[in-house]
Order: structure tokens, then sequence, then C-alpha cells
């Protein structure tokens, strides 16, 4: 029956997260929880379409996971008893209360919070720290991160492998991080978050397929995170972010597979729905008065969302918006966004001074988007033969497919004016 | 499970100030009276500098003794700590409580996990524990 494994499909992916959380919570190892999972889910395939399928198949497959957990576990410790040896595994999971459903003073009772913590604890690298969230809340397989990353699948393995091993050993706890780490670790959790968007947002290389599939498992992880800590408005800010970049997906490559630059995006084929949940959920944010980095990007975003032609964009908006971001995260990028923005609302004689100015420090002399931008205001101005040089630097230093032959198109249309 | 916290101090030509000293013993009384009031405290010293130290090494089954560590670090091990935690957690938070400028520089901390052994089953010969030490 076609329809019941299509169905433990979905089942696998709207809840393997939640169901492989609380494994690792009663097993304390993330090798036995997810070995319980997987033949769980075998179990699943084969006796959905003879016995029907149940009512609530996240909870039967939570259930049978969980007894294949405890018969693991007593197999583990008949055969640890004999060696004598001491773990963190056979520790936490001889408690005697393992079996108890729910422990009444935990504080959050969903168990993908703890799980997002352990994932991105900054004890682990930050590599680790995206393969192993993909892996165990995202449910991927390691053949398909390999193949988002673009790495051999035997790096990827060992990557988890070495970070699942250090969690054992170092004993990196499952649990929410205490009131005063928490700040610290939910900006870990966020940049991981992000990094998986962008990864699948930016990258254009390899398979497509994949890449969506990694800005769409961004933003569930995002609204996983909104939905278990919503009284942080830096969560909201990241969705609200990831919504409104992920809303010019269908714009920002052509049928050639060219980029196209914001201001050429046929606006038509923006994800309008994308755009209104990502204005209100700005909003709500900034609403709540304790504002971030994420969330002014977000900003950022909704203003050009607004704006129904290029031409509508309120660039002197965007500059207040990059000048408040320079003050909370002083980076040369974000100086060098604020100057394109004074150049597009202030004149391009005012941008062009402001990007001369952060290129005397020498910086941004190693980054394509300084000479890019300095390239766009010197064609802008007919400065035609600096602009040339400016896309000659950036090119020179541009490593993404797409937008090197963006860069060369540019060019070539300098050279033939 | 047992942690052991590493301090790594890096050597500064500037002497430290009595008061400065004064501040740094103070930090880690803190810590070791907060962890022993705990029971968690299993230990903690310091070390002299590098320059008093004696390297020894197996060449073909000899022990050759020379001076110094062969580290060609900044930071050099100036003591530590061993703290009984219930996870990673516990050790990092009070790791940010034990002062590091030892030598009047800056420092960092290292937390490594101490590896339980399995409980030896029986006791070795007379003359066996000796031979696989050495």
């Amino acid at each position: 029956m076609a329809d019941a494994r299509a169905l433990v499909e979905s089942v696998f992916r709207q809840e393997s997260g939640r169901i492989i959380a609380t494994l690792i919570r009663l097993s304390g190892s993330f090798d036995l929880a997810e070995e319980a999972m997987q033949e769980a889910f075998t179990s699943a395939v084969s006796s959905w379409p003879t016995q029907g399928v149940p009512d609530n198949p996240g909870a039967w497959i939570t259930t049978v996971a969980r007894r294949k957990l405890i018969d693991s576990v007593r197999r583990e410790n008949t055969r640890r008893d004999k060696q004598d040896a001491i773990s963190y595994e056979t520790e936490s999971s001889q408690d005697p209360q393992f079996d108890l459903v729910e422990d009444a003073s935990m504080m959050y009772s969903d168990d993908r919070l703890r799980l997002m913590f352990t994932c991105c604890h900054p004890a682990l690298n930050l590599e680790a720290q995206v393969a192993l969230t993909l892996r165990t809340l995202g449910g991927l397989t390691t053949t398909e991160i390999a193949r988002a990353f673009l790495l051999p699948e035997p790096t990827l393995a060992q990557r988890l492998v070495r970070a699942k091993s250090k969690i054992r050993t170092a004993r990196i706890p499952y649990e929410i991080p205490p009131i005063h780490m928490l700040p610290e670790r939910l900006t870990s959790v966020q940049a991981v978050i992000y990094l998986v968007f962008n990864e699948g947002y930016s990258a254009t290389a390899g398979d497509s397929l994949i890449r969506k599939e990694l800005c769409m498992e961004a933003i569930r992880l995002g609204r996983t995170l909104c939905e278990l800590l919503p009284k942080e408005p830096e969560n909201i800010g990241l969705l609200a972010l990831m919504l409104l970049q992920d809303s010019r997906c269908e714009a920002r490559i052509n049928q050639k597979g060219e980029l196209v630059p914001l201001e050429d995006q046929d606006r038509s084929l923006w994800n309008r729905e994308y755009i209104r949940e990502g204005q209100e959920l700005v909003e709500r944010a900034l609403r709540m008065q304790r504002v971030g980095m994420y969330q002014l990007q977000a900003a950022i975003a909704a203003v050009h969302g607004h704006a129904k032609v290029a031409a509508d964009t309120d660039w002197h908006e965007i500059a207040a918006l990059y000048r408040e971001l320079a003050r909370i995260s002083p980076t040369p990028v974000v100086a060098l966004n604020h100057a394109v923005a004074v150049a597009m609302s202030a004149g391009l004689e005012k941008g062009l001074g402001l990007i001369n100015q952060l290129g005397a420090s020498g910086e941004l002399e190693k980054y394509y988007l300084f000479h890019a931008a300095r390239a766009d205001l010197l064609r802008r101005l007919n400065r035609r033969q600096e602009a040339m040089d400016a896309y000659e630097k950036a090119i020179a230093l541009v490593t993404n497919r797409v937008e090197d032959q963006y860069l060369r198109r540019r060019l070539s249309q300098l050279k033939e004016s | 499970m047992r942690y052991m916290l590493l301090i790594y101090s890096e050597a500064n030509s500037r002497v430290q100030t009595d008061e400065e000293k004064q501040k740094t013993m103070e930090g880690h009384w803190a810590v070791m009276d907060e962890t022993k009031k705990l029971g968690i405290f299993r230990g903690a010293e310091p070390l002299e500098p590098t320059s008093t130290a004696t390297t020894i090494r197996m060449q073909e089954g000899k022990a050759v003794t020379v001076d110094g560590p062969f580290a060609e670090t900044k930071e050099q091990l100036a003591g530590y700590y061993i703290l009984d935690c219930k996870d990673l957690d516990e050790a990092i938070g009070w790791a940010s409580k034990i002062p590091v400028n030892c030598w009047s520089g800056r420092g960092c901390i290292e937390v490594r996990p101490i590896r339980a052994l399995p409980a030896r089953s029986e006791q070795p010969a007379n003359g066996q524990y000796a031979t696989s030490v050495r």
C-alpha cells in the first residue's frame, strides 16, 4: 500500500525531530535513540498497511521505539555489567526513573529544545553543530547532508561520530542551559539555523533540490525555536529574516541560471505569503523592544518587500536601519551595506565617499562584495574605466560561480558601451 | 564526573603588584571555598613556571633528562583544579570563575573530563606494577 508508505514518510518529516529528542533523553545516547527510531519506522512500514494506520502515528512510533530502546538498553547493561565499565550512557539509562513518562520538574516539556542546545553547544565546533542539528532535529540522512555541503560522505559521517563521542565523553548536558548561559547558547542555536539557511540560499553549486531543502529545514527549525521560546525577539527576527529572504528565491535566479540583482527582479515572482508573514513577525519582534541583529536585518528585508517596484524602495529607511545595525554589530560588511544605502538615498557620490573611506582601512581589500559594490556605484556614476577596474578585482576574488558570471556580464556590458 | 581544569597562563615580563596578586589569590580562594562547601572539590595546585621544569623522555629504552618542556607556546600550564561536576556546563561555569592571570599575563582554561578507569579486578604480582609504570 503506497499510501501507508507515503504516510510513514510524512510522519518522519514532521515528527522525527520530536521523537528522537525524547528518545535521546530517555536513553542518554544519540546512537541508541537513532537505532530505536529507525527500527520503529521500519515496523511502521510493515505493520500499517496490514493493521491499519494508528490514530496518532507519531505517538505510535514513539511507543514502539521506546520499547525497542528499553530492550537494547537492557541488553547493553548486561553486556557492560560483565565488563564493569562506567559510562555516561549506562549511568543515565540505569536511572530508575528511566521508564517514567515525564519528569514533572522539567521546565520545558518539549525535548526538541534540549536537543537544539546540545547539538549547538559551543564545545562542539560549528561544522559539527550544523551536521548534528540537521541529522537529529532535521532528520536528514548523512548522504543528504554530505551532498548539501558538497562533502564526501565519510567526512560527514566522521564528523557526526566525533561530535556524538564528545557529547558522551565530555558529558555535554542534555538540558536547557542555566539562565546566565542562555543568551550565549541561544546565539549559538540561532547562528546554526541561519548558517543552514544561508548554505541553502547563497550557494548555488551542487544539487539545487537539496539546497532548497536546507532553506526549508532552516525555516522549520526557526519556527520550532519561536514556538519553544516565543518571548525571545531575536528568534522571531531570525524566522522573519529567513522568510523574507526566501520570498525572493524564485526571482533571484533566472531561467538561464543567472543571478538577478534585487532591482532587476521580477517582483511578481516574490512569495507574497512569506513577505506578509515576515513583515508581521518583524513588527511583533520590534514591539518587544529588545532589538538585535536578526530583527534589524529582517526589518531591512521587509522594507524591500514593501516596494512594489525597485524605484519605490525607501532607501532612507534602509540606511537608518543599517546605521542601527552598525551600532550593535560594527563589522566592515555592515558598514559597506550602509554605504550602499546612503548612495541610493543621499547620492551616489556620498555613498562612494563612504565606501572609499572603508577601503582605506584595507580590511575589505580581499572581500569581493566590497569591490563589487564600488564597481556598481562607479558604473552608475558613468566612471567607466574605474568601474571596470573594480569589477576585475571583484572577479578575481569571487568564488561562487553564479555571482562570478554576473560580475563578468556587468564587465562585458561596460566594455561594449 | 571529574573534570580537570587546566590553567594556562601567559608569562608576562611585568611583575604583578601586591594588590593584583592579592586579587588573584582571592579569586582562587573563592572558587576553592565554594566548591569545598558543595563537596565537589577534589584538588587544586599551582605550578612553578616552566623555567623550573624538567622533561624526561624515553629514548631507545633509556630515560633521557633535559631542561624545560618542549612546547613552544606562549601560554604555559600554571596549575590545575579537579572538580566533580554533573556535566560540562557546570565545569564551564567554574572555569569562568577561576583567575587565569597567575603570571600577570592573559590566559585560558582547558576543561578535560577525567577518564574513569575500570576497577582493577586483581592486584598485580609484586614488581609487575613498577615495571608497567616505568
